[in-house]
């Protein structure tokens, strides 16, 4: 049990999909406009995550390993089609928000990631848990993200006006950038430099050491 | 095992079965959701023709009001060779009732619609149909307050599909919304960001009642006839113009509005 409580917990801070390994960035810098839309493109991603490595570790001692990649690759397309699906079914105008996003999920690499990574050596319980804790760690920088970014962009949150903006009479001048996707890396590159101060195992070696510059001997 | 396991015949087993599984999930999950998906769409698209003619404001109004708001419309068909209403034995004689005709799928009917020659074919549409639906909005002393018409054109990807609503005079724009297209998120498809949209109202589209003078225009945006473009996104813009162009033009609604909305 607690192995597994381990596997849930590790990703969300100590080994974060993306604030460590950086992965699936891209689509935490298009959807993070709104904290709804956040919200949901969580909720998909962690299923889909959590679902892939349930069903890749259930076959995974029948995969021949020729195939192995496109085995994943169709159980993941098939999981996110079926999301998409149930997006245009019961949240249609998120869904629309979402547009591309979703079809993406697919290549995000976190889920390839945790597919090859772990569902193909461990049993299906504790990849099912591992899908969910990478999901939630990738959650975690999404709301974080979704939150400064609505807050601060648009003055509101999940829709409901917190700070009034000017053009509506309030006092708030809404900050534009938060709107465009390099906001999106500002906020993240602040995550990971907290997250590293935190947990200083997290920083890596530099992998070349700068040498000093040569003294000037002047012009003859 | 693991030699088993990777024999051809193990590999194709495996290919087989999961290809079968994975598409009968698919299958029954796309067929099980899709009356829901539908609803969805038509809503959205009857919404999209409220937001058009500004009766619907996103911040106030939910989608339960579309049903009941959407009852102010007339829905009424336009035969668009001869500019003027269908009349009812007319629709009856070709089956086509103004509430449920889907001018989407008539385009690809060589019975009700009819292709377009290149140099026609402004927008990039390849077929027309020969009708379509509007709504109106009739005012109290018997004319018209507002009529909403479909339009589309091709953007980058694919065919933009909206609706245009246009004030009685049948030149000054009073909305503009798009239920359907594939630009690319951010920089195209900003083309349904109701603030890119809030500078339509209000422009006008002809000159002297005849010639089109309206343009999408790159930092532009002044004057009656223009609106200024999207960043990062020429071809959607040069679509979006395009669009209006062909729909306002003479293989448009030119002659309806010529004879029906100025006219009467």
């Amino acid at each position: 049990m607690s192995m597994n409580k381990t596997i849930l917990i590790r990703p969300i801070f100590m080994d974060n999909p993306i604030a460590l390994q950086i992965l699936g960035v891209c689509s935490a810098l298009a959807v993070t406009t709104s904290l709804t839309v956040t919200l949901v493109m969580c909720v998909a991603l962690t299923a889909v995550c959590a679902f892939s490595n349930l069903f890749i570790s259930l076959i995974r001692n029948h995969m021949p390993s020729s195939i192995r990649i496109i085995i994943q690759m169709t159980i993941i397309a098939s999981l996110v089609i079926l999301v998409d699906q149930i997006l245009k079914a019961f949240a249609y105008e998120i869904s629309k928000q979402l547009s591309v996003f979703v079809g993406l999920i697919i290549t995000n690499c976190i889920v390839m990631g945790r597919a090859e990574a772990f569902a193909m050596k461990n049993p299906p319980v504790p990849s099912f848990i591992d899908g969910i804790g990478n999901g939630l760690g990738y959650s975690l920088v999404l709301i974080v993200v979704g939150t400064l970014r609505e807050l601060f962009g648009s003055g509101s949150l999940l829709g409901y006006t917190i700070l009034p903006v000017v053009t509506d009479g309030g006092w708030y001048q809404p900050n534009g950038l938060m709107l465009l996707a390099p906001s999106a890396f500002f906020i993240i590159g602040f995550f990971i430099w907290v997250l590293r101060n935190k947990h200083a195992a997290q920083i890596e070696k530099n992998e070349f050491e700068m040498a000093p510059h040569t003294a000037g001997k002047g012009a003859h | 095992m693991s030699s088993n396991v990777n024999s051809v015949k193990n590999t194709i087993k495996v290919a087989l079965g999961l290809c079968v599984v994975c598409s009968i999930v698919i299958s029954s999950a796309a067929v099980i959701l899709k009356p829901m998906q539908t609803a969805n769409m038509i809503l959205d698209r009857n919404k999209n023709i409220l937001i058009a003619a500004g009766l619907f404001d996103p911040n106030v109004n939910t989608n339960a009001d579309v049903a009941s708001m959407f009852e102010e419309f007339t829905p009424k068909m336009v035969h668009l060779d001869e500019g003027r209403y269908l009349t009812s034995e007319e629709m009856q004689q070709l089956g086509l009732n103004p509430e449920t005709y889907d001018q989407q799928r008539a385009r690809n009917d060589p019975a009700l619609s009819g292709a377009l020659s290149g140099a026609d074919d402004v927008a990039g549409v390849r077929r027309r149909a020969r009708f379509a639906t509007v709504y109106v909005i009739e005012d109290n002393r018997g004319g018209y307050e507002s009529v909403v018409i479909p339009v589309s054109g091709y953007g980058l990807w694919g065919i933009m599909y909206g609706y245009l609503a246009l004030e009685s005079d049948g030149n000054t724009v009073r909305g503009l919304g798009f239920y359907d297209h594939q630009e690319t998120p951010g920089l195209g498809g900003e083309i349904s960001n109701p603030r890119w949209l809030a500078q339509w109202p209000g422009k006008q589209i002809y000159e002297n009642d005849s010639d089109i003078r309206f343009r999408v225009v790159k930092g532009g945006g002044q004057g009656d006839y223009q609106v200024d473009g999207l960043a990062g996104a020429t071809l959607t813009s040069r679509g979006v113009e395009n669009m209006i162009a062909f729909w306002l033009g003479e293989l448009g609604f030119a002659p309806y509005l010529r004879n029906e909305v100025r006219g009467g």
